[in-house]
């Protein structure tokens, strides 16, 4: 039996799956329904200041007629009493030990004011905190959230103030709102957060209604830009996760993987990557708390199968598989092959090929229909083997030319040479 | 008359057993359904479709929801593409050719997605084409059903004044009169014809049959080009004793009643013989059922491999528990005023014939006696050969007028299509022949520009 308890910066939980903090999160009643339903964690819905949410608050992206591959989502912090949330806090935590129940937490930029919050906060028994330096709407026009979050030297202030009374770890949330999100991950951790996540939701507008001309979410005759988060924004957390954990400056940061998390899947690329263990809220907003269950038991058969113990056995196995362009082996080749037992005759290889990639592939017409990989053209790119709807029709076949290894730099010294 | 009527439903039992059989895509499911197509490339549905139809194109435009650009590519080369949705084989046509079948996975709904369009279309009466200016030019055709109406469609585009001549009270031939009404109402057919008139200089004299009516001559002599569209008549006799009492009918006529409706007003026997096993045959036979015939059979003088009827169809006629006698001729048909039974012989199959399918002989001695009281003969329909052959210089073969590439006969301004040029074959053919008549006719009369 494979073990996938997890201790995160020092917080246990019985598995690494955490609810990030968002609706899900809000209350009580969630966040005990959502123990029930096998959450490791959560992630408490932001304390802070009062504020005022608007009606209409989420619009999303549909693509061939797949609901929410992206969600967008203008609400704001929590809009309950802050007594209420804590009392509430302080029970789960009491009902629910063996989880793991994170404050997730962002007052104005004043000393006093953190240091305040953290300590109500820490009162209820909570096992950590978590400082909301991403929210990208609403909070930072008043200078909150990812105003602060962009700006590595604000970061660094409100981590000291933070730490000098914090007896929990403290986890900073990263806002991919930035160019290089290492220069806030690394002002964080001189500050001496004890954990990193990422990512927070990222700026957007989900598109304009086009009966009423007005852009979505629809609030009154108007809409603002709010934050994107769910399936089509994984690869940008990837990616933001991965350039963190190469860091130096940060790489011994425990993260916890934030962004399109939807399935078992996903969650084992992210912890493949770096992260020690996951947050996920789009899929629970789309379908429940009830998908912990497959995450558990996926991610359980998949370590069975591939013989890892625990989740120390395989986080950040990928992580040194990432490497800089200019470090890749210009001599690797790979060429397409298309099964022809398999090949249902769609044509979407030949097309996109054709208009998209290097004329590599030749179509004979009907009666004797027919594709064929042109392997002199043919410069391994990967797109038809991508657009192919049958499993395992095309492959990517290398090919060993018994040249030597050659990254860009040893390239342009045999140009020189020549 | 017939001897044993089989007992009258209420009219909800009629609007029950006449349903769509395969009902309408609501918006939900058409997109959904529309986003599953992989949009191929020289899609094998496009080659299976007779009219050419750029299907995946039109699927991808529900997906976007651009209903009307999806109801004009299926327009544009099928201007009946809301019959064609509901009566095309498609099971063998554009359907039974989608790449999906290679995945053991179910096909595109084809059909129901041409049909959620162009009913879209109709009922937002949109308007998609344009006559252009009156070319000065007259054309007759023959017969309004859907060669002919297809013809006079294209014809207008072009701007020619067109008259067409129709035998009938009303347009639309057998998609109006000779089709399951499960597949396809009278209402739409005549829907259909308005929808297809609509585009102006199209001129349809209802109750005119040529050669009767008016003359053949006068028509040639009149008009710059004419289009024989005429379908076919009546089915053969089956040349037995007995055909003449009451309660043998013809299966096309049989339909007709039933699509000129009330239903309550047509009689159907309680025990029903259908002779033949062509698409006609399963039509009349499932509609006598679902009138409230308590039995029928389905009497077929080979086997099951070499029915005409598609495989499809078979189904439908198991699904209404029609009984399939095969190898069974009739003989004679029993009875002293009204028919009271069929009197039937096995049959042997022999070598095959020059269709590749085995010659049928009776087995001496195997007569027996099916007691029924109502006999639907459906051998196929025959050719107005002695109007065709009326016709001075033009040529045909067995009855069917012989045209060339562009539905050219041998006399230069007529030309023919539908099934008066190939024996009968699916509605989505003669609506393909129409259009390919009248570009010809149109570069016949102007030459090569402009088709």
């Amino acid at each position: 039996m494979v073990d996938i308890s997890s201790n995160f910066c020092g917080i246990k939980s019985p598995n690494p799956f955490w609810l990030a903090s968002a609706p899900p999160t809000d209350k009580q009643y969630n966040v005990e329904r959502a123990f029930e339903a096998g959450w490791g964690g959560v992630v408490w819905k932001t304390l802070g200041d009062p504020i005022v949410n608007v009606s209409s608050r989420y619009a999303s992206i549909d693509y061939n007629g797949r609901r929410l591959i992206g969600l967008n989502n203008i609400e704001l912090i929590t809009d309950r009493p802050l007594e209420l949330n804590l009392k509430e806090i302080r029970d789960v935590k009491k009902n629910w030990p063996d989880r793991a129940v994170i404050v997730s937490l962002m007052v104005e930029s004043k000393k006093e004011a953190w240091q305040e919050i953290v300590k109500r906060s820490e009162d209820t028994g909570c096992d950590g905190l978590e400082l909301n330096f991403g929210c990208p709407h609403g909070m930072s026009e008043r200078g909150m959230g990812a105003a602060v979050g962009q700006v590595p030297e604000y970061i660094c202030n409100i981590v000291e103030w933070v730490k000098e009374v914090a007896k929990t770890p403290v986890i900073v949330k990263l806002t991919p709102n930035i160019s290089d999100v290492r220069y806030p991950a690394r002002s964080a951790t001189k500050a001496g957060a004890d954990a990193l996540s990422l990512i927070n939701t990222i700026n957007s507008i989900m598109g304009v209604d086009l009966k009423t001309l007005i852009p979505r979410p629809i609030v009154g005759e108007t809409s603002a830009h709010g934050v994107y988060c769910g399936p089509a924004v994984k690869p940008i957390a990837l990616t933001m996760l991965s350039s963190i954990a190469h860091d130096p400056e940060t790489k011994n940061m425990p993260i916890s993987g934030i962004g399109g998390v939807s399935t078992w899947q996903d969650a084992v690329e992210f912890l493949l990557l770096g992260a020690s263990n996951v947050q996920v809220c789009t899929a629970v907003m789309h379908h429940g708390f009830r998908i912990v269950e497959d995450m558990i038991d996926g991610m359980q058969n998949w370590m069975e199968e591939r013989k890892f113990k625990t989740l120390d056995d395989f986080i950040g196995l990928s992580s040194s598989r990432v490497k800089d362009w200019g470090n890749l082996n210009l001599n690797y080749k790979v060429v397409a092959n298309i099964n022809q037992d398999k090949c249902i005759k769609c044509g979407l290889c030949y097309i996109a090929c054709e208009d998209a990639s290097h004329q590599s592939i030749s179509y004979t017409k009907a009666p004797s229909k027919k594709f064929e990989i042109i392997e002199e053209e043919c410069v391994g790119c990967n797109l038809c083997e991508l657009v192919c709807p049958v499993q395992e029709c095309i492959t990517m076949e290398t090919r060993d030319e018994e040249k030597p290894f050659m990254n860009w730099t040893e390239y342009q010294k045999e140009v020189l040479k020549r | 008359m017939v001897k044993k009527i089989a007992p009258k439903l209420s009219h909800e039992q009629y609007k029950h057993n006449f349903k769509d059989i395969k009902p309408p895509l609501n918006l939900d499911s058409a997109i959904s359904e529309a986003n599953r197509c992989l949009y191929c490339y020289d899609a094998p549905c496009i080659v299976a479709c007779p009219t050419k139809i750029d299907i995946p194109s039109f699927i991808k435009k529900i997906a976007t929801q651009n209903f009307k650009g999806s109801a004009r590519v299926i327009l544009e080369s099928n201007i009946m593409g809301g019959t064609c949705a509901r009566v095309c084989p498609v099971e063998t046509l554009c359907e039974g050719s989608c790449v999906y079948n290679d995945l053991a996975q179910k096909p595109i709904d084809i059909g129901r997605l041409q049909r959620f369009s162009t009913d879209w279309l109709m009922d937002n009466r949109s308007k998609l084409f344009e006559r252009q200016p009156d070319n000065g030019k007259k054309v007759a055709i023959i017969g309004a059903g859907p060669s002919g109406l297809s013809c006079a469609h294209k014809l207008s585009q072009f701007g020619y004044q067109v008259t067409v001549f129709e035998g009938k009270d009303l347009g639309g031939g057998l998609n109006t009169f000779g089709l399951a009404d499960y597949k396809i109402t009278t209402e739409f057919a005549l829907q259909e014809v308005d929808f297809v008139t609509e585009i102006g200089g199209i001129d349809i004299k209802y109750n005119t049959w040529v050669g009767k009516d008016v003359k053949m001559e006068d028509i040639i002599n009149e008009y710059d080009a004419v289009y024989i569209g005429i379908g076919l008549g009546t089915t053969p006799k089956l040349r037995v004793d007995g055909e003449d009492l009451d309660g043998v009918v013809d299966a096309i006529e049989f339909i007709e009643e039933l699509k000129r409706g009330p239903k309550e007003k047509v009689d159907v026997g309680s025990t029903v013989a259908v002779i033949g096993a062509g698409n006609t045959a399963i039509d009349a036979a499932t509609q006598a059922k679902r009138l409230g015939a308590e039995k029928v059979y389905i009497v077929y003088r080979r086997t099951q491999k070499e029915m005409p009827a598609y495989e499809y169809e078979y189904g439908l006629a198991l699904k209404d528990e029609c009984e399939f006698l095969w190898q069974t001729n009739p003989v004679k048909i029993v009875g002293d005023d009204c028919v009271t039974g069929i009197e039937l012989v096995r049959m042997a199959l022999g070598e095959p014939d020059a269709s590749g399918r085995r010659v049928p002989s009776p087995v001496a001695g195997s007569e027996f006696i099916l007691e029924v009281d109502m006999v639907i003969k459906a051998l196929g329909q025959k050719s107005y050969e002695s109007f065709l052959s009326s016709i001075p210089d033009l040529k045909l073969n067995w009855g069917k007028v012989i045209v060339n590439e562009d539905m050219q006969s041998s006399v230069s301004k007529i030309f023919a299509g539908g099934d008066c040029i190939n024996g009968g074959k699916e509605a989505v053919n003669a609506v393909q022949d129409g259009k390919i008549a009248a570009q010809g006719i149109h570069k016949m009369i102007f030459g090569n520009v402009g088709v």
